[in-house]
């Protein structure tokens, strides 16, 4: 019975997607509509762009990927967080070196 | 049940419960060499994309409604793609069938929206070859655009699998790894239209 269970929840329910997809739906529809309104200053649709794909990407992690930190699961969010760091370094490190010798170029 | 019944079972269960699972698992870290490969060109994209050779922006080119469509539709899939799964754990043929047509019929629809998008810009001379801006574009964009190809293709291939053999533990595993590729393309999306199109629109 614990095994069922465990196998349920691992591979998600009916009432789970549709959690998961209300809160994409709504994720999706703040930032498309801010910028389609213009209805923020740059600065603020930056950071609504910014914050609503974070959450998102989390709920599809959750929901649709169905990471978690049981025994079973626990490999997959790892080797996640890993390849999340190694991407931060490649998107972050690659961003930060090219703008900062395209200023240095300028002076 | 007898116990003696009981043990077994669980004893069988278990036993393809594990390999089902390093399959599994083994795909997810392929879907992670793959996220790398992304932010590769997500990495590129971010460096060039203000160099536009004096040609279009973003904030010329990008057709929000366009976007919003496709979003919608790769949505939509996503969600009817887990429906399809909980009728294969529950061994449901005709439901696991319906589904992934529907799934098809949507991921379709997305990869149709992006062929538009992409035939007007080069009938419009914004072609990839145009300006650094755009060859980045229409890479990290058309990068996505293949992937979800080859979902549909392999959704296509499940389809028949399903249809002729029904849905042994083998197949179930396969439609596994499937919506794990299906889920992940969806979260890559997520970081396209926030990154390329709401950034490069606002």
């Amino acid at each position: 019975m614990s095994q069922h269970d465990q196998d349920a929840h691992s591979h998600g329910s009916v009432s789970s997607y549709v959690v998961g997809f209300v809160l994409s739906v709504i994720l999706t529809v703040i930032p498309f509509w801010a910028v389609m309104t213009s209805a923020f200053d740059r600065a603020t649709l930056f950071a609504v762009i910014v914050v609503t794909a974070v959450v998102q990407i989390i709920v599809h992690l959750k929901y649709f990927l169905h990471l978690n930190f049981t025994k079973e699961g626990k490999i997959d969010t790892l080797s996640f967080i890993f390849t999340a760091i190694v991407i931060v370094m490649v998107v972050g490190l690659s961003i930060w070196i090219i703008y900062e010798s395209v200023l240095m170029m300028m002076y | 049940m007898s116990t003696s019944a009981t043990a077994h079972h669980d004893a069988h269960h278990d036993e393809h419960h594990d390999t089902g699972r390093n399959t599994t698992l083994g795909f997810w870290i392929y879907l992670m060499t793959d996220c790398i490969l992304f932010s590769c060109f997500f990495a590129t994209y971010a460096v060039l994309f203000m160099n536009t050779a004096g040609g279009v922006s973003g904030k010329d080119i990008f057709d929000l409604d366009l976007i919003a469509g496709g979003t919608a539709a790769l949505l939509l899939s996503s969600i009817t793609f887990g429906f399809a799964m909980i009728s294969a754990y529950k061994q449901n043929k005709g439901g696991v069938l319906f589904w992934l047509a529907v799934t098809f019929l949507f991921g379709a629809t997305f990869i149709a929206i992006e062929l538009y998008e992409f035939n007007h810009l080069i009938h419009a001379g914004h072609g990839p070859s145009a300006s650094a801006f755009l060859t980045a574009f229409f890479s990290l964009v058309g990068l996505h655009g293949l992937h979800v190809t080859a979902g549909l293709l392999w959704i296509t291939v499940m389809f028949i699998d399903v249809a002729k053999r029904g849905l042994p533990d083998r197949t179930v595993t396969r439609l596994g790894c499937l919506s794990l590729f299906w889920h992940f393309l969806d979260v890559i999306w997520i970081c396209v239209f926030s990154f390329v199109y709401l950034m490069g629109a606002m």
